[in-house]
């Protein structure tokens, strides 16, 4: 009955997808495109924006699934992408003389260690100190805006952001081409992170033993694997991709900092892996879906549509967020193990 | 009080005072690192908190909300819920006894307050209801469902002020047309402000009694009744309260109106109180303080009065310790952040100050439960 239901259900969903790509070709490429609705659900602008709302919810997602699947809850996402955009944006400014290219890459690292290192506090907190992962996360929040906020030199100007690259040849391609491959580095790389993460996971021994510590530790530990080191390096790495995030933020998307100006993505990003029962592609599908909502919302308002209050329009990705996750929750599985604290037995260390 | 009493009390007491003086340590350590001077940071906080009669008017005005919202988030703690949507539920609660406190004009003080107030736990029990039941009936989990009521909220409370646009946009249903381009709602009538205490210049109104009470009543529901009873045992054996003939969802759902029901009240209290009016400025983070409230309070009643001083002291001298000794404000979210984790992880705390664990005690709490279905 549940294979089934979820056979229909991607059928379902492959069609309109298939629907959806049909719809943006006509829009841009014939007199179709005329039409004012038309182009605010499917002209090359919304989907470029979409892709680009995009990317921090699938780094966030994909720290949220190496995080849970071997067992650590985190809902900090949202801390540790502050952190990771609030020290892009400090390494940014201070190397504004250096080579554009070099500094926004020096940016990157710097995101990506402070996002690792946020995501060292989470599972010390998690596992050494056994707090619980809620709290922990909630902390990483409350900790990453008051430091962001206690250190933001408001006078500070980052200079340059990440540009488009077209890909050579592939970019030529009429919509597709200026959707898919004319984007930023990091656009490129998140959306590469998703295919490594998913083999990663499903076919090498660190993925096996990951997914071991998350459904059932104590047999993992049988088997000779260290539970807790493992739940500390996926932290550690979820930590980093989250980093990734707002970095992407500050170097790709927006090229300033704000307080707070995550703006609940980290939170959109959880909702998106829970969506996708954690895996990658999933993950990936639902934050594109949450990215589309947002690029509907920013469209609604360039095209001037005032019949309906912009704060109603802006209200539509986080009740689209909820909408999934009460509509999926009940047939996605979480790992089993995820948010228990693990001893290891006495004697075997 | 007996001597094991006392004892049990002080044990009680001694990891939350710890954990606070460490956060005040490594705050100072942090400010010190970043070139800022501690000891006038410290002093100024002092100052602005119990320095002066009208220090301890704004001390005990910034406790009032947050003795609220942590009541809020202890009471879901309690059922093994964790309410992170106080913030939201806060400004319905904002929203709605405004609405009411601006429209209704001639009703005697004695109707139109207690209405005011009605409406604001109404809009809060109402924001809460809504992950109570999404929890029961999808299985949606409340920490995301509160998150996005919170955007969703603040939304909401911003369209209600709305000035309009210079493209022709409608106002909002609450905007205070003599504002011009300012979106912020008219003051409410006089008939539904809560009385003051002390007047200007101090400015503390029976907001503050009204929280205390509330938190005694807090106290007895869930030590004392048989509601409390079933709810507490919800929260720390769901399966067993099922198998007790508990109504686990019932329950769930009803904690939830209750925390949100509270957080409203914050709200209701803060406005009808203090500012008369509502702008989209005022929505702040009384309801993510909240959390920290609560735990530090252990999720006790009683712990959340003393807790919600403390935090509402921090907040009352942040202000003068920004003036005088030009440390930014920003430094008591940091500093409450690391009250947040010490009072969570009491391991820490043991570990660094060498204190035997009480035997009684589980060492890993666990408040929440995991996503999916319990």
């Amino acid at each position: 009955m549940m294979q089934r239901t979820l056979r229909i259900t991607s059928y379902v969903a492959i069609l309109l997808v298939l629907l959806f790509v049909l719809m943006t070709l006509l829009v841009n490429l014939t007199p179709l495109g005329e039409n004012r609705w038309l182009r605010i659900f499917f002209s090359v602008s919304a989907l470029n924006f979409t892709l680009r709302a995009s990317v921090p919810l699938i780094l966030g997602a994909l720290c949220g699934i190496l995080c849970e699947r071997t067992g650590i809850v985190n809902i900090g996402i949202e801390g540790m992408m502050l952190a990771g955009a609030f020290a892009a944006f400090v390494a940014k400014t201070s190397t504004n003389d250096w080579p554009l290219t070099a500094s926004l890459i020096f940016g990157v690292l710097v995101a990506l260690l402070v996002g690792g290192l946020m995501g060292l506090l989470h599972a010390t907190f998690a596992i050494r100190y056994r707090m619980d992962q809620i709290i922990s996360g909630t902390v990483l929040i409350i900790l990453a805006g008051g430091i962001s906020a206690y250190l933001f030199d408001r006078d500070a100007v980052a200079q340059g952001k990440f540009g488009a690259i077209a890909i050579p040849g592939l970019s030529q391609i009429p919509v597709l081409g200026e959707v898919l491959f004319t984007n930023p580095p990091l656009t490129y790389l998140a959306l590469l992170l998703v295919v490594v993460i998913h083999v990663g996971l499903f076919s090498t021994r660190w993925g096996l033993r990951s997914r071991a510590c998350g459904e059932h530790p104590r047999a993992a530990d049988t088997v000779g694997i260290n539970v807790n080191r493992l739940r500390y390096m996926n932290t550690v790495l979820g930590g980093m991709l989250a980093g990734l995030a707002g970095g992407f933020l500050v170097l790709e998307a927006v090229g300033q900092f704000q307080e707070g100006m995550t703006a609940g993505r980290g939170f959109i990003a959880l909702a998106a892996m829970i969506f996708g029962n954690w895996m990658p592609f999933g993950a990936m599908s639902a934050a594109l879906l949450f990215g589309y909502t947002q690029a509907l919302q920013n469209e609604l308002l360039l095209a001037g549509v005032t019949s309906v209050p912009r704060q109603f329009v802006s209200m539509i990705p986080y009740l689209v967020t909820i909408i999934a996750v009460c509509g999926f929750v009940g047939r996605v599985r979480p790992p089993a193990a995820e948010g228990q604290v693990y001893e290891q037995e006495s004697g075997s260390e | 009080m007996n001597r094991s009493a006392l004892r049990r009390t002080g044990q009680l007491l001694l990891v939350p005072i710890l954990a606070v003086c460490s956060a005040l340590l490594v705050g100072a350590a942090i400010m010190w690192l970043f070139g800022d001077n501690p000891v006038a940071a410290y002093y100024g906080l002092w100052e602005g908190a119990f320095g002066s009669p009208r220090a301890w008017s704004t001390t005990i005005r910034k406790m009032t909300p947050l003795m609220l919202t942590g009541l809020s988030v202890a009471i879901a703690f309690k059922a093994g819920l964790f309410n992170i949507g106080a913030s939201g539920q806060f400004i319905m609660g904002t929203v709605c006894s405004v609405a009411v406190g601006v429209n209704f004009a001639g009703l005697p003080s004695v109707v139109h307050l207690p209405l005011a107030l009605l409406a604001g736990v109404a809009g809060g029990l109402f924001w809460g209801a809504i992950p109570g039941l999404l929890k029961v009936f999808t299985g949606a989990h409340e920490v995301i469902v509160t998150i996005m009521l919170n955007y969703i909220a603040s939304l909401f409370a911003a369209w209600t002020v709305y000035a309009g646009g210079t493209q022709g946009q409608t106002p909002g249903p609450l905007w205070d047309s003599t504002a011009g381009a300012i979106s912020r709602t008219p003051e409410v009538f006089v008939s539904a402000r809560l009385p003051w205490i002390v007047a200007e210049p101090y400015r503390v109104h029976w907001g503050v009694v009204i929280a205390l009470l509330v938190a005694l009543l807090s106290w007895w529901i869930i030590f004392k009744t048989t509601l409390g009873f079933s709810l507490r045992t919800v929260g720390t054996n769901a399966k067993a309260a099922r198998y007790a003939g508990m109504h686990v969802h019932g329950i769930t759902i009803l904690t939830m109106m209750v925390a949100g029901g509270l957080a409203g009240l914050a709200g209701a209290i803060e406005t009808l109180g203090l500012n008369h009016r509502f702008a989209p400025e005022f929505t702040g983070g009384v309801g993510f303080d909240g959390i920290t409230v609560a735990l530090l309070g252990q999720t006790h009643p009683l712990g959340v009065i003393l807790s919600a001083f403390l935090l509402g002291a921090l907040d009352a001298g942040s202000a003068r310790m920004q003036f005088s000794s030009g440390v930014s404000v920003d430094i008591i979210q940091v500093i409450q952040a690391l009250v947040l984790a010490f009072v969570a992880a009491p391991m820490i705390i043991r570990q660094l100050y060498r204190i035997r664990k009480p035997s009684d005690q589980a060492e890993s709490t666990l408040f929440s439960s995991r996503w999916g279905r319990s």
